[in-house]
């Protein structure tokens, strides 16, 4: 495998990442970023700037179109097709709508995390008894959501699916996790205490933690270090302290001005239950 | 007054067609109208008044309604499990070439009446209910497997794809993220068609596989209408109790 | 941190599946069912692999091509699907005939007792009870019985078949279209009984233009299922391309089997086809 050459190396590594969407627009331009192994990151910036397609690209969801990746150690889009599969599990993008099937119970949600260390007589064995659920049930204690062990999914409100989606990138033993907006449709107290949780799981496995989030105020309480994005590019990389207000007007007031002009603005609102029946 | 104009135009174009059909029709209308004819649908009526309640009968009468019960519940059954196993080629999941395929074979298994797929099981199996289980079990298939098939299609991808992106396998994927979300699709699908095949199971009888239907084409032959009336009230109050429990079981199952 | 009492691994009562004992139950209710359902049905696929029907069925099977084709055969198969056609389209006129009427008798839209009181008279009440109920027995046999009977009463022929459509499909239809007579708006037609039209004029200047193009939908929707049912009822003697399949099979002519089904499938398909065009242009 040869190495990529990446201006930092580390855990996670783009370099002059371009990623353009199907119509052929581009989502990021010329992108590059390195991530230490435990790094603990927060990606903010305007609605639509790109935060999605960084996290997606940096989760091997995503091709670029140009430059290179470079994920725990290798190029993942050089690998054969089983080996990425076999990297994919290593790696934990949780999407900001939970995507968790209505009427599945909360102890399967969660012990899916597991499933690429399961086999598959193990996995369907789980659906008829779940295993492990001492291993959920602690997961969601994390997150005070123990008590919706063996409710279904469709039952919970916005909040707790949000926080069951966490606790299932808990119970998986993923090394690189990947969180867009994770605490959106929670409260502030409630989104302090659970990106405690999760920087609290990431540091002790030593896993690096990338994470996009809304709230500024809460980029600049936890993280340590802020990567500003907008329209595709990364317009700021500072550690904590040099974060300035005049950085994040810089960053945000594009997004002012097009909120004046009455463009849609990013739904924070209660994750909508698609096909819920 | 366009629009008048064409619904007018349209319904003569009814009636002319109305009027071809009848026309074409052998017209043994005049005997239908028949002393005869009204003479025995009156002889018909007569015994339909009397159903027959003899035990021995009626002994006979309770083990052909729990015959066709079992006729319709294991057709069903199987036609289930049926439908599963095709929907999954049928819904695209392994190409082009098998969801093509095995579109083409549930489209026969369905286009075919249960009645037809009778005959030919009394022939493959011998006369008696064994013949009416598969006969409903493959047209059963053939229209489970479509809408089972259609479900699956219909199912939101990203629940599957966010499982696949940490490295899940196709199977496990499959059971903890497509299917369930067609659970209660699958439920409903079944039931309706329990609803309907309990209504086939009581007539598929009359080609020889098995159940009410049998006993109906027997006593009817013979025109002895008590018998055929027991019979009769024996399939409506099975219809209707089939209809109540898989309301029940619908409204728990989806809810 | 909060940390569950997990130390008896999938002891702790917190852990215990509390859907696991009705899943148990009804697996078990399930498997006992399942055991008497195979007896009752005499439950053997054995028997598909016996020496005898596996003859029988290969002969049958293997006679299937080629399809017979003769013109004779042809004229005869074509004449039977229009014979089809024709006994789905008459039942469907009589069954109109019966549901329209009894629509319009039974519908609370057309009370004018309502009007004043807001509740119906006891006569009509009775009398409107009195149609559902028959409707009810209209539709409560599937249409071959009723075909049976009338086959046992007048003889073999396309009458039987008819009159079974029309009668169940009568009642069918007359329950729809009171449900959809009853779900639709309904003010002008009130308006027009208040202001003293009759029952009659309150149907055909309010009650019916408004549902319309729905009752004709339906209507044009259950003709397509006669013209399955009425195949399916030749298998008892009411005339069609179903009494000739049958004829054709219990002498083992799989090619004519071939030939018939084919057309019978081609039927359904055009019938299909016709239907969601009338449908599409109503709607």
């Amino acid at each position: 495998m040869q190495p990529v050459a990446g201006p930092v190396p580390g855990d996670a590594a783009l370099s002059g990442v371009r990623v353009a969407y199907a119509t052929g627009d581009a989502a990021l331009i010329d992108v590059t970023l390195g991530f230490a192994p435990g790094e603990q990151v927060a990606v903010i910036g305007p609605s639509g700037a790109g935060k999605t397609t960084l996290l997606a690209t940096l989760a091997c969801a995503m091709q670029p179109a140009a430059g290179s990746v470079r994920v725990l150690g290798v190029d993942p889009w050089k690998l054969p097709a089983a080996a990425l599969h076999a990297l994919r599990g290593r790696l934990f993008l949780a999407p900001q709508l939970p995507p968790l099937p209505p009427r599945q119970r909360v102890v399967h949600a969660v012990l899916a995390g597991r499933l690429p260390q399961w086999s598959v007589w193990q996995a369907l064995r789980s659906l008829i008894y779940p295993r492990d659920a001492d291993i959920a049930h602690d997961a969601l204690a994390r997150f005070r959501l123990e008590d919706k062990l063996f409710m279904r999914c469709d039952k919970l409100s916005g909040g707790e699916r949000q926080r069951v989606a966490l606790a299932r990138l808990i119970v998986s033993n993923a090394e690189l996790l990947l969180l867009d907006e994770p605490v959106s449709s929670l409260d502030p107290a409630l989104a302090h205490h659970a990106l405690e949780v999760l920087q609290d799981e990431a540091s002790k496995r030593g896993a690096t933690l990338v994470v996009s989030l809304h709230a500024v105020d809460l980029a600049l309480a936890r993280f340590s270090r802020l990567i500003g994005v907008r329209a595709g590019r990364v317009v700021f990389d500072l550690p904590r302290a040099q974060v300035t207000d005049e950085h994040l007007a810089d960053l945000y007031g594009a997004e002012l001005n097009a909120s004046l002009q009455g463009l849609p603005d990013e739904p924070v609102a209660v994750p909508k239950l698609s096909r819920c029946t | 007054m366009k629009l008048a104009w064409g619904a007018l135009a349209g319904f003569a174009a009814a009636l002319a067609f109305l009027a071809i059909c009848v026309v074409s029709l052998s017209g043994d209308w005049a005997s239908f109208f028949s002393g005869t004819a009204a003479e025995k649908m009156g002889e018909f009526i007569v015994g339909f008044a009397h159903p027959a309640t003899d035990p021995a009968f009626l002994q006979k009468l309770g083990y052909a309604t729990l015959e066709t019960l079992a006729i319709s519940w294991l057709g069903t059954l199987i036609a289930t499990v049926g439908g599963l196993v095709m929907a999954l080629p049928a819904a695209g999941r392994w190409g082009r070439v098998a969801r093509g395929l095995s579109r083409l074979l549930l489209n026969v298994l369905r286009a075919i009446p249960e009645l037809v797929w009778a005959v030919m099981a009394v022939i493959a199996a011998g006369l008696g209910p064994f013949a009416g289980t598969l006969a409903l079990a493959i047209h059963t298939t053939g229209v489970l497997g479509r809408l089972f098939a259609d479900a699956l299609e219909n199912v939101a991808p990203e629940p599957h794809a966010s499982l696949r992106r940490h490295g899940t396998g196709a199977v496990a994927a499959f059971w903890y993220a497509t299917f369930p979300q067609v659970v209660p699709q699958l439920m409903s699908y079944t039931m309706y068609r329990w609803e309907i095949n309990v209504r086939a199971a009581a007539i598929l009888g009359v080609v020889g596989a098995g159940g009410l239907g049998q006993m109906l084409h027997f006593h009817l032959s013979l025109f002895q209408t008590s018998e055929a009336a027991s019979v009769l009230i024996a399939m409506i109050v099975l219809v209707s109790l089939v209809d109540a429990l898989s309301n029940y079981f619908r409204k728990r199952m989806t809810a | 941190m909060h940390v569950a009492a997990s130390d008896a691994r999938g002891m702790a009562p917190e852990l215990r599946d509390p859907a696991w004992h009705g899943r148990v139950t009804i697996a078990i209710v399930f498997l006992v069912l399942l055991l008497p359902a195979g007896y009752l049905t005499e439950f053997n696929p054995a028997t598909l692999w016996g020496e005898t029907s596996l003859r029988a069925l290969k002969q049958f099977v293997g006679s299937f091509y080629p399809p017979a084709a003769s013109p004779d055969f042809l004229r005869l198969v074509l004449e039977a699907a229009w014979k089809t056609v024709a006994i789905a389209t008459v039942g469907t006129a009589i069954a109109i005939a019966i549901a329209l009427p009894a629509a319009l008798a039974a519908t609370r839209i057309l009370s004018i007792s309502r009007i004043a009181t807001g509740r119906m008279a006891l006569l009509p009440a009775v009398v409107r009870t009195g149609i559902r109920w028959v409707l009810i027995f209209l539709r409560s046999m599937p249409e071959i019985v009723w075909a049976m009977i009338f086959v046992r009463a007048v003889g073999l022929g396309d009458t039987a078949g008819v009159m079974a459509i029309g009668i169940t499909y009568g009642g069918m239809l007359g329950k729809v279209y009171l449900e959809i007579l009853e779900s639709a708006e309904h003010q002008s037609a009130t308006v027009l009984l208040q202001n003293g039209a009759g029952r009659l004029q309150a149907f055909w200047y309010a009650a019916l233009p408004v549902s319309l193009p729905e009752l004709t939908s339906y209507t044009i929707y259950r003709w397509e299922c006669a013209i399955r049912a009425s195949v399916v009822m030749g298998f008892v003697g009411a005339g069609g391309l179903g009494q000739q399949m049958e004829l054709s099979m219990k002498m083992l002519a799989g090619g004519e089997v071939l030939t018939m089904l084919l057309v019978f499938v081609a039927l359904v398909w055009v019938a299909d086809l016709i239907s969601a065009f009338l449908r599409r242009v109503l709607a």
